[in-house]
């Protein structure tokens, strides 16, 4: 039988191979838009999950805002990136950089 | 009912219709023609809100079963966004113009943007929350890469895109977790489900959510893009960034922290001291070595935003008076320092350097002495109002048995006296070296003169800002 323990793991790890995917990638900025949507898809599933669990349709409306929201949210973030990459030839994470923080 | 829910959220309804009435308008006529229009109409659109908002408003409205709350707090934060947006808009209108950077989308962006604070601050459920947040963080991803031939200006968007998507993802995970364990995303039903202890699950949720919130107001140890994206971003936007969106976060955090978790205020409490400790000493140490006058500026609102938490770390009305107090102050002692830095500018080129300000004083000794009674102000030296801000904070943590944050504070405020001081003395003391443009527009000169005025005329009795922030504390703490 598979509890709602398994479904808050699932979404555990996947939270954090995204925040790794943001922090360890050196290569390419697409992957830190994949690693944003695999966390954001991992807060879809707990609520997904505890939605289920609770008998509770609040948590799948949120879930469809957060699809909603995260469609936008990467439109504008390749709007940004394209706009990176003409002015700057490349989209490596290492060439982020003319700006030191 | 629908029409009472309606009526209560109108200021927010009317600025969206606004903005998305006058983007298609825009596309449809004369496109970037109109932008120094629209610029000034929604400035004024702000200031009207603004009016109808603080006047009319009275009691708590409750929206949409709960989702939108409209209350004092919200009121007083909602004035001070407006406000503080309308006075960055006419700011920005005649530098962005000469740039070519005004784009009719500008001030619609800003307008949007604040629709977005407005709901946060007056957000009763967590997927308001998460709504109004967003409709604020895509907005100003958007303005924050505004100058889209510049890789400075792109990279400052990306940057910010990439951390402030981060901040929104740890945010909802934590707004699941707090579902899952409370049952309800109503912060009055939150607040029920935490009463007499709140469980593991609970605490998680609130632990990610106050991350979320670090972001948003750029507090250490979740400060790394304010920088970046201070320096980058065009001036006008950077002065946009540094006012209303810091209040609007703080606003946020607040109304989290007292009404979805106001009945375990030591679970958190310790979470916003920490923050607010280290936020301060970053803030004061990380800034003395910069050259560049808008990443100092990022640092000195990082430190700011430090201050501002040790009043929501007390947890009383008291300490939420005196941050409502301090991001007032706050707001207005930015306008004034970026209507300065607006105008530093060389053969019609922007400077930002700190070095170029050497001996400023001898060419233009009323816009140097504006300044300095500022920069003094922003550091908190006593006669100013900038002190009393300060001031007020430090009793809050005092009162709530926080001395050892008060005294912190006290230290760090002296290091960062420093890098405030340095420019002063550069302005009247350093070397001459080539003079900037003696040319201001008038609405930054007016801007300039007339926040030094209050930071020196507020002191006598803070312009009655006290009594209302003390009825908006008590609206949220009870």
């Amino acid at each position: 039988m598979i509890g709602l323990e398994h479904y808050l793991a699932v979404a555990a790890a996947l939270l954090v191979i995204g925040i790794f995917g943001l922090f360890l990638n050196r290569k390419n900025v697409i992957i830190l838009l994949m690693s944003i949507e695999l966390i954001l898809l991992s807060v879809n599933i707990n609520f997904v999950a505890f939605s289920s669990f609770l008998g509770d349709l609040v948590g799948q409306v949120f879930t469809l805002f957060v699809l909603t929201v995260a469609a936008a949210e990467a439109a504008i973030g390749l709007a940004i990136l394209v706009c990176f990459f003409r002015n700057r030839g490349t989209i490596d994470v290492e060439d982020v950089n003319v700006m030191k923080g | 009912m629908i029409s009472a829910d309606i009526q209560t959220v109108l200021p927010e309804i009317i600025i969206a219709l606004y903005a998305m009435g006058a983007l298609i308008a825009a596309v449809y006529t004369s496109k970037d023609e109109v932008a120094p229009l629209l610029t000034w109409l929604t400035g004024g659109l702000f200031v009207v809100v603004a009016g109808w908002i603080g006047y009319n408003g009275a009691g708590v409205n409750v929206a949409f079963d709960g989702a939108y709350v409209d209350d004092g707090f919200g009121r007083f934060a909602k004035v001070v966004i407006l406000l503080s947006a309308a006075a960055v808009l006419v700011m920005s209108q005649d530098y962005m113009s000469r740039r070519g950077l005004l784009r009719f989308e500008y001030p619609l962006l800003v307008a949007l943007a604040v629709v977005g604070m407005m709901v946060m601050v007056s957000a009763g459920d967590l997927m308001s929350l998460y709504m109004g947040l967003e409709l604020q963080s895509l907005s100003l991803y958007v303005v924050a890469s505004l100058r889209r031939d510049s890789v400075k200006s792109t990279e400052a968007g990306l940057k910010y895109f990439v951390l402030g998507a981060l901040s929104s993802g740890l945010l909802l995970y934590g707004a699941s977790l707090t579902y899952g364990f409370a049952g309800t995303t109503l912060f009055s039903g939150i607040v029920a489900a935490v009463e007499g202890g709140a469980s593991i699950g609970l605490l998680f949720g609130l632990v990610f959510l106050i991350t979320g919130f670090a972001f948003k107001v750029s507090a250490a140890p979740f400060h790394m893009w304010t920088p970046d994206v201070y320096e980058g971003s065009p001036t006008p936007v950077t002065a946009f960034f540094a006012t209303a969106p810091k209040v609007a976060a703080m606003g946020l955090f607040a109304r989290v922290a007292f009404d979805a978790f106001g009945s375990v205020t030591g679970e958190w409490q310790q979470i916003v001291a920490f923050l607010s400790v280290l936020s301060m000493f970053v803030g004061a140490i990380a800034a003395i070595g910069q050259t560049n006058i808008k990443r100092l500026m990022a640092y000195s609102s990082i430190a700011h935003m430090g201050f501002a938490l040790m009043g929501l770390a007390a947890g009383s009305a008291f300490g939420v008076q005196a941050m409502l107090i301090y991001m007032a102050i706050y707001v207005t002692m930015n306008i004034g320092t970026f209507a300065f830095i607006l105008g530093m500018e060389k053969d019609g080129v922007p400077v930002t350097t700190i070095a170029s300000l050497k001996m400023y004083s001898k060419r233009e000794p009323l816009r140097a002495l504006a300044m300095l009674i500022l920069l003094f102000s922003l550091a908190g030296v006593p006669p100013m109002v900038g002190f009393f801000g300060k001031f007020y904070v430090l009793r809050a943590a005092y009162d709530a048995g926080l001395t050892w944050l008060a005294v912190a504070g006290v230290i760090a405020s002296v290091i960062g006296a420093f890098y405030y001081l340095r420019i002063v003395y550069f302005m009247y003391f350093g070397e001459e070296t080539e003079a900037l443009d003696g040319k201001i527009s008038p609405v930054l000169w007016v801007s300039l003169m007339a926040t030094a005025a209050v930071m020196v005329v507020g002191v006598v009795n803070l312009f009655g800002i006290e009594p209302l922030a003390a009825a908006a504390a008590a609206t949220l703490v009870n």
